[in-house]
């Protein structure tokens, strides 16, 4: 299992999926600390009309164009929500309902009625994405991670989703202290002249940034997911935020490691021939972890 | 073909779907109100997502008794077991850990539906599962339904109506007024689990129409529609089961000269498009009623503005000032009042001077909070007062 097969077939799998998982954990700390835990569900539904948008501009599956319509997607679904929020006064909640739901069903539709069936575009790939099929051709074992003529075939999704991790990853380290303060004590951080607002949409465009660079890769459901699942087992378990981002961050790799293996080796252990989902067997791991961390965490209960 | 399918001309089957997607449209509204306004519309994401393992697993199970597994009871049993599991995990997650219900409810959805995900991939690789259809339950499909199928739906669906209009008064008193419906002895835990179950039970009959993924707007569009229009409980729950009723019925029946697109967006289109009216032309809170209203005041400010600098001597620069009064037959071209202009003005500026009298005196703290720059003070104080404060009104001297 060890072997010039497994360089090939599962380490950039699972490299990319510890990428994805840690790129998504570290801003759903804050998310979840802030109490918009939901956000990170939304973009990932709002992502499906903006991709199928720029595709039918385009004509064409590339990373540019999928990009920038996904972009433009998720600020159009704040934009929409802030609006219905402020015109109707409805709660928050059911306005981020109202319009994520209304988006991913006009994406559904267009997908089904135009004609994607030469491209590799389809709802299903949208929920689960395909993580299995990212393999690296060209290795011949351990030895060609030092090879340059074997790593320029790397799948693109890998340096991508590397580059969107350093992205989220410096964003929080150069704004720890603003993004720390403002949210524990908003009213404090804008008494010091923090801008708060631009800071929370920065940290919107972040998470949305991590969302859609992994969602080509590994579909909504392991995104969803991450925002969410590491940064809640990581709460259980510490006061101190640098603690807690740094256990979201190694219960995202622990989830994605050991849910890639599982999925990938699991069924033949039991003696089983194909194997199984890696996003659903991720977001699985995470969902026990967090369950383990919910029963035995030391920081668990409500009062603290 | 549309106005057929709208008319229930399409045959026996594809009338039954209709009919019961339009009861379950008018159960999801009425049900989706009180869930919107106990604030916890997104609860019903988490349940939706978290039937996805029960129905993988039920469908294993009944093949493995030797079914071939597609029985839609079956099916729809497995998913309500999954579905009232995910509820209980949100529950136990918001009361017992120091999660909120945000966190809670994003948990329980990625991970119910991760997990039912695996099983899809288990399905697909057994023999009987590759015509399972188990897809039809992520986005819906009823194009095609067999008649048994289209029978315990439409049958469900009236069902579930009949529970949502039996329990509507507890449910709307919690949802309007949680203390009073205390104080009067219903106990709070027991009508949100009412709501909660019937929440689960319209999710689950859903499935098939509208899909696990979509049936959360089912629940909350409607609601948030009705908003739109009315400040009134009673009236709240009654839109909303007309959108819900009216999306279900039209969201069906376009799906039925369309087989070949999912249901459930359909649906979610239509009510979104109600929405969307809603939003733009409701009386009280939408768009085109909040520009009105916004263009009426600003006039009235320039109005008012324009008689004061008019009653004062000066000239007015500002275009639209000078339009407005122009228009009302106040002044002349070259900015000259008119004799119902002077009038006007001088009316203006002894408005003026009694609300800055009145403003300066604490007697009259009350009425001083009505000042807005714009009413005027017989609409707050009575003509007694109004002599009292004109006595106080310095006669004009004459400037040295």
């Amino acid at each position: 299992m060890m072997g010039s097969e497994f360089v090939a077939l599962s380490l950039p799998p699972i490299l990319i999926g510890v990428c994805v998982a840690v790129a998504c954990a570290l801003p759903g700390n804050f998310l979840l600390l802030r109490r918009q835990a939901l956000i990170g569900d939304a973009i990932s539904h709002v992502v499906l009309p903006g991709i199928v948008v720029a595709f039918l501009l385009t004509g064409v599956v590339a990373a540019g164009p999928m990009l920038l319509g996904a972009a433009g997607a998720a600020v159009l679904s704040v934009i929409a929500i802030d609006l219905i929020r402020r015109l109707g006064r409805i709660e928050a909640g059911a306005a981020m309902g109202v319009v994520f739901t209304a988006m991913f069903a006009g994406g559904v539709l267009l997908l089904e009625r135009s004609d994607t069936s030469s491209v590799h575009l389809d709802v299903e790939h949208a929920l689960f994405g395909n993580l299995e099929s990212l393999i690296w051709l060209d290795a011949r074992g351990w030895s060609s991670l030092l090879d340059p003529a074997a790593l320029a075939g790397l799948p693109v999704e890998l340096p991508r989703m590397a580059i969107a991790l350093v992205v989220v990853a410096a964003f929080l380290w150069l704004f720890w202290r603003p993004l720390a303060l403002a949210t524990f004590d908003e009213g404090f951080a804008r008494g010091l002249g923090l801008p708060t607002e631009p800071l929370g949409l920065a940290l919107v465009v972040v998470s949305a940034i991590a969302a859609v660079a992994a969602f080509d890769a590994v579909g909504s459901i392991i995104v969803i997911a991450m925002f969410i699942c590491p940064p809640a087992a990581a709460r259980m378990m510490t006061n101190r935020l640098g603690h807690q981002v740094a256990w979201s961050a190694a219960f995202a790799t622990l989830s994605a490691i050991i849910g890639y293996v599982l999925a990938g080796y699991g069924p033949i252990w039991i003696g089983a021939s194909a194997s199984v989902s890696a996003a659903g067997m991720i977001a699985t791991v995470s969902g026990v972890i967090l369950g383990i961390a919910a029963v035995a965490g030391p920081h668990r209960d409500k009062v603290s | 073909m549309l106005a057929d399918a709208l008319l229930l001309q399409l045959g026996y089957n594809a009338t039954l779907v209709t009919i019961g997607a339009c009861l379950l449209g008018i159960a999801a509204g009425v049900a989706g109100t009180f869930l919107f306004l106990r604030k916890r519309a997104l609860v019903s994401d988490a349940i939706s997502h978290a039937t996805l393992p029960g129905v993988g697993l039920a469908f294993i199970l009944m093949v493995g008794m030797g079914g071939d597994g597609r029985s839609l009871l079956g099916l729809l049993v497995g998913a309500g077991i999954s579905a009232a599991i995910g509820l209980l995990c949100v529950h136990w997650l918001t009361t017992r850990t120091r999660l909120g219900e945000d966190a809670a409810i994003g948990a329980v959805l990625s991970v119910f539906f991760g997990f039912g995900i695996v099983i899809l991939t288990i399905i697909q690789t057994m023999n009987a599962g590759r015509q399972a259809g188990l897809e039809g339950f992520l986005l819906g499909s009823t194009a095609g339904m067999l008649r048994g199928d289209a029978i315990l739906l439409a049958v469900s669906a009236a069902l579930v109506l009949v529970l949502v209009l039996i329990l509507r008064r507890p449910l709307e008193l919690a949802a309007f007024d949680p203390g009073y419906a205390q104080a009067t002895g219903w106990s709070m835990g027991r009508i949100d689990l009412a709501m909660m179950g019937i929440v689960l039970v319209v999710t689950v009959v859903g499935l098939k129409v509208v899909g696990l993924i979509l049936i959360v707007a089912l629940l909350i569009v409607p609601a948030v529609t009705a908003r739109f229009w009315t400040e009134r409980a009673g009236h709240v729950v009654i839109i909303a089961g007309a959108v819900g009723g009216v999306s279900g019925y039209v969201g069906a029946a376009m799906s039925a000269i369309a087989p070949a697109l999912p249901t459930g967006p359909i649906v979610v289109l239509v009510g979104f498009a109600m929405f969307l009216v809603s939003l733009l032309l409701s009386p009280g809170r939408g768009v085109l009623a909040s520009v009105l209203m916004h263009w009426r005041y600003q006039r009235r400010v320039h109005m008012r503005q324009g008689l004061l600098a008019l009653a004062q001597g000066q000239p007015i620069f500002e275009t639209l000032t000078h339009r407005l009064l122009r228009r009302a037959g106040l002044i002349l071209p070259d900015g000259v009042p008119t004799s119902e202009g002077q009038a006007a003005a001088a009316k203006a500026l002894l408005d003026e001077t009694r609300w800055s009298i009145v403003r300066a005196d604490q007697s009259f703290a009350a009425a001083a909070t009505r000042y807005d720059g714009l009413t005027a003070i017989e609409t707050v104080l009575t003509p007694d007062q109004l002599n009292e404060v004109d006595a106080r009104i310095k006669a004009p001297e004459v400037v040295a």
